[in-house]
């Protein structure tokens, strides 16, 4: 396994899901983060999670500190919009007096938390704290209202009926009892906040673990084992029996489409870089890698 | 008794012992920065391991400032005060490698609102940032910046880790940094993301993140240039990212 592009470094690449049907059927896909944090937690390794959820029903993303298995399961599944989760990082550590925190975010969250971990300016003692990073793999994301217009505006269906809404084959997928309607991500990435046009990680480069689901079968993960840290506690959870695994090798689509996706995000960044550059414009110092 | 200014540290007659110098000098602010300093608690020992500690108002009660390898500048000097000018002058005459530690020396921080006319010096209103009187080598923006920074500046220092050091040289970090700073360099740029970054840094809780974009409380806000430090579109450091990777 290797000489693949756009994917970063790596110690292992590997498709799963949760063992516990319970948990794959509220999952966005295998359920292998939540898998993985409840694992974590009942172990001890964590102490508290900092995550996102569907947090009304008109799919506000909320931020948590989850500290037991049932706030790490009811985060379970992606809403694709703006949170701003860095910040309850320091909740965690500060107001909560957390030890040991699982942080999960979009790859520019784990560029961030990276960050923070090196040049602390704000948020005294809190980067030593952060025992794992999960990154979620993320082609681009939305302002909450750009949501609403796509699944209420494109797809028609009012946002409080939609049960899920997930990427494949080129579409945007609308979720709701019954139905489901399409809007080519074309269309919806109209919509998508600017900021991550210069953007060129599909994988959370930077993660422990990143997971995300292109390249698997329907209901598995695709997931990067970046660190040794990550890559021993996914080898826990999976020798405990609460992560069934499957060789990325023998799996359709496979990584070749993942790759694809990844060297173009790369080269759409270069070029939306190299364009406001032209323009005159400020872009961020080592934007690209 | 006083040590002669340039002797080595150590028992009298002990060699230099070859470790960098290291200064630690007070201008106008609180002494919240140099606080943190001393908040790396038992990593103190390794900062001294790697450096000689020669000049600190609370731990080191050498009157004189010495030459240094390396000298932190804390706060900001009043121009109204000619004393306090030609110390950081000598401060910078002194300094191998002049550190602006935390954000009274960086931005000004509170002393931006300073207006004069209070007791006992009513004549003293200005207190600018010290790069504008010296040439500074390296920023550390916070109110204050989190102790681990003091420690990594040190260690890149000794190290001579420029790839840690070279994201602190640019003004861009040692700006004019406030929430401002964030809507016109990050915002404008169309560089947010929404991570909450800036909201976890800032000291004063003075950023709320709405509709995923930072709203600053302005009465809240005291210009220290941690947000803008920390946001991740304002620089990004791969390769100490690569590096850390690599330890995890």
């Amino acid at each position: 396994m290797g000489g693949y592009q756009g994917f970063g470094k790596y110690r292992g690449i590997v498709s799963a899901r949760a063992a516990d049907e319970s948990i794959r059927s509220v999952a966005q896909d295998g359920g292998t983060v939540t898998a993985l944090l409840c694992f974590a937690l009942e172990t001890g390794d964590i102490d508290g999670a900092v995550l996102t959820r569907k947090a009304d029903e008109r799919w506000t993303p909320g931020q948590l500190v989850a500290t037991t298995e049932r706030e790490i399961r009811e985060s379970a599944g992606s809403v694709y919009a703006l949170s701003p989760s860095v910040f309850q990082l320091k909740e965690a550590a500060r107001e909560m007096a957390l030890e040991k925190i699982a942080y999960v975010g979009l790859p520019c969250q784990v560029v961030a938390v990276r960050k923070m971990q090196l040049y602390p300016f704000g948020g005294r003692y809190v980067g030593d704290k952060v025992r794992y990073v999960i990154g979620i793999f993320c082609s681009e994301n939305f302002p909450p209202e750009s949501l609403r217009n796509i699944v209420e505006g494109y797809a028609g269906t009012p946002i409080e009926k939609m049960r899920k809404m997930y990427l494949a084959k080129g579409k945007f997928n609308v979720a709701s009892d019954g139905e489901i309607r399409q809007v080519s991500v074309k269309k919806a990435s109209h919509w998508a906040q600017d900021g991550d046009h210069v953007c060129p990680d599909l994988v959370a480069e930077y993660a422990d673990i990143s997971v995300g689901s292109i390249g698997s079968e329907p209901g598995w993960n695709t997931v990067f084992l970046r660190t040794r840290r990550g890559e021993d506690l996914f080898n826990r959870a999976r020798d405990q029996g609460r992560i069934e695994t499957k060789d990325m090798e023998t799996v359709q689509p496979g990584l070749k489409t993942l790759e694809k996706l990844a060297v173009a995000k790369k080269a759409n960044a270069k070029e939306a870089i190299a364009k406001r550059e032209q323009m005159g414009l400020y872009v961020t110092r080592d934007m690209y890698y | 008794m006083d040590k002669p200014i340039d002797a080595p540290t150590g028992v009298p007659g002990e060699k230099p012992s070859g470790k960098p110098t290291f200064a630690y000098i007070h201008f106008a602010a609180c002494s919240g920065c140099e606080i943190s300093f001393l908040d790396n608690f038992e990593k103190l020992l390794e900062i001294m391991d790697m450096v000689d500690i020669r000049y600190m108002t609370l731990i080191n009660d050498n009157t004189e400032f010495p030459k240094a390898d390396i000298v932190f500048v804390d706060g900001a000097p009043c121009l109204q005060s000619a004393e306090s000018v030609e110390e950081l002058k000598k401060a910078r005459e002194n300094a191998g490698y002049l550190v602006s530690w935390g954000g009274c020396s960086t931005t000004s921080t509170i002393n931006n609102f300073a207006r004069g006319g209070q007791a006992p010096q009513p004549q003293h209103e200005s207190f600018p940032p010290i790069k504008r009187l010296v040439k500074v080598d390296a920023f550390v923006p916070g109110s204050p910046p989190g102790p681990e920074m003091a420690y990594n500046v040190i260690r890149a220092f000794v190290k001579g880790d420029t790839d840690y050091l070279k994201y602190l040289t640019s003004y861009s970090v040692g700006g004019w940094a406030c929430g401002c700073d964030l809507i016109k360099d990050i915002v404008e740029n169309a560089l947010c993301i929404g991570c909450g970054a800036c909201a976890f840094a800032c000291p004063t809780r003075a950023i709320e993140m709405v509709l995923g974009r930072p709203c600053i409380n302005w009465e809240r806000c005291v210009k220290c240039g941690a947000c803008y430090a920390q946001c991740p579109r304002s620089f990004q450091p791969v390769p100490l990212m690569d590096r850390m990777m690599e330890e995890l």
